[in-house]
């Protein structure tokens, strides 16, 4: 117990400490996980990273849970998952009921209209990085191009695109395998 | 209230399962949980995905969080957040099992090869519908039972220039100049918004 205590308390920290996802988590995570607790050598964090990436759902929460998991079991994966989100279910609830009440003001209204211009510019780069590391041949490009038109022109599930591009990508690579 | 809350874990455990390559891929999700139950707007969704931005955890968490605070309440933060990571953990204790045998699956590398560009299409279409939304006064709209989108203009003029303009000036900044472009993106929200006060670009 006391050891689940301690994943859920250093998890919550590194939550706590974390600007801006996953990505800016890796050398706190390295400090923490691998150097003063040693939960886990580098290249363990390397590969939990790497599957935590192409697995779904939030990259710091995948590798939270396996850490977790290979410290304690099923029980230290659920316990560092908690601590890594508990930080920011207490922020933003707080944050959100306070926003609310301010949402009538004119210069709250004001600061969050130029925000949503710089939203729009940090979704696109964050496209532009993501597009570098999936679009890596034509039919990859393709295959972005279809679900970038699909996203825009049709009324569909995004859940629809991700069992398509799954299947599209095992046939594509099989086909590929036959022909040579 | 009850069916709400049902509804939210059911949405967020979807989002959970199929949002693939960290939290900007839970954005089209969002984009679609706001169409389909109307509740939030996309420019709700904006201000929440810059206030997840701006603040400590990952940013899928704390829009996870944030929908579910505006839905219901604390109750909706902690349920919508908890069906989101439930999946990962259900997928990641499977995974740690065969952990060797995951990495080395043929399958799955495969599957990722489609998966890869799709997520990036997928967060491309919800850039564009926020590009629109922002910057221009065209609108994406669903019709209802039918499967192709409509587009709509509101009243106002084509382009947001002045809006136009502070993204041109911050795409420069974000990606192309050296000092700034390693910047935490706070630094850009703050400028922003600062910039939306002085101009008064919500036009009220």
């Amino acid at each position: 117990m006391k050891k689940l205590l301690e994943l859920f308390w250093t998890f919550a920290k590194m939550g706590a400490m974390t600007f801006g996802g996953g990505y800016a988590m890796l050398p706190i995570l390295q400090r923490e996980v691998v150097e003063n607790k040693h939960w886990a050598t580098e290249e363990e964090l390397t590969d939990y990273f790497a599957i935590g990436q192409c697995t779904p759902g939030i990259i710091a929460v995948n590798t939270a849970t396996f850490i977790g998991q290979k410290y304690m079991g099923v029980a230290g994966g659920i316990a560092a998952t908690l601590g890594v989100v508990f930080p920011s279910l207490v922020i933003i609830s707080i944050l959100a009921g306070l926003i609310t009440n301010f949402a009538h003001l004119t210069w709250v209204q004001n600061a969050f209209a130029g925000i949503q211009v710089c939203v729009c510019v940090l979704i696109f780069n964050a496209v532009r990085k993501l597009w570098k590391k999936s679009v890596v041949d034509k039919r990859t490009c393709v295959i972005f191009l279809l679900v970038l038109a699909g996203g825009i022109f049709l009324d569909l599930s995004p859940v629809w695109y991700v069992i398509a591009a799954a299947v599209a990508g095992i046939v594509l690579k099989n086909l590929e395998v036959k022909a040579v | 209230m009850m069916a709400t809350y049902l509804r939210l874990c059911w949405e967020f455990f979807k989002t959970g399962l199929f949002a693939i390559g960290g939290g900007m891929a839970t954005l089209p999700f969002l984009t679609n949980i706001g169409e389909t139950t109307g509740w939030y707007t996309q420019t709700e969704l904006m201000n929440m995905l810059a206030v997840s931005e701006s603040t400590p955890g990952p940013i899928g968490i704390n829009m996870a969080t944030y929908v579910g605070f505006t839905v219901g309440g604390v109750p909706g933060a902690i349920l919508a957040t908890l069906s989101e990571v439930a999946p990962s953990i259900i997928i990641i204790l499977i995974i740690a099992v065969m952990l060797k045998k995951f990495r080395d699956s043929k399958y799955v590398n495969n599957a990722f090869y489609g998966l890869r560009p799709a997520s990036t299409g997928l967060i491309g279409a919800a850039c564009v519908s926020v590009i629109l939304e922002v910057l221009t006064c065209i609108r994406v709209a669903s019709a209802d039972g039918s499967l192709l989108n409509s587009f709509e203009m509101t009243g106002g003029s084509l382009l947001n220039l002045r809006g136009l303009i502070l993204a041109a000036v911050l795409l420069v900044l974000t990606n192309w100049v050296k000092p700034t472009k390693n910047l935490h993106p706070i630094v850009f929200i703050g400028l922003s918004a600062v910039v939306g006060v002085v101009f008064g670009f919500a036009g009220v």
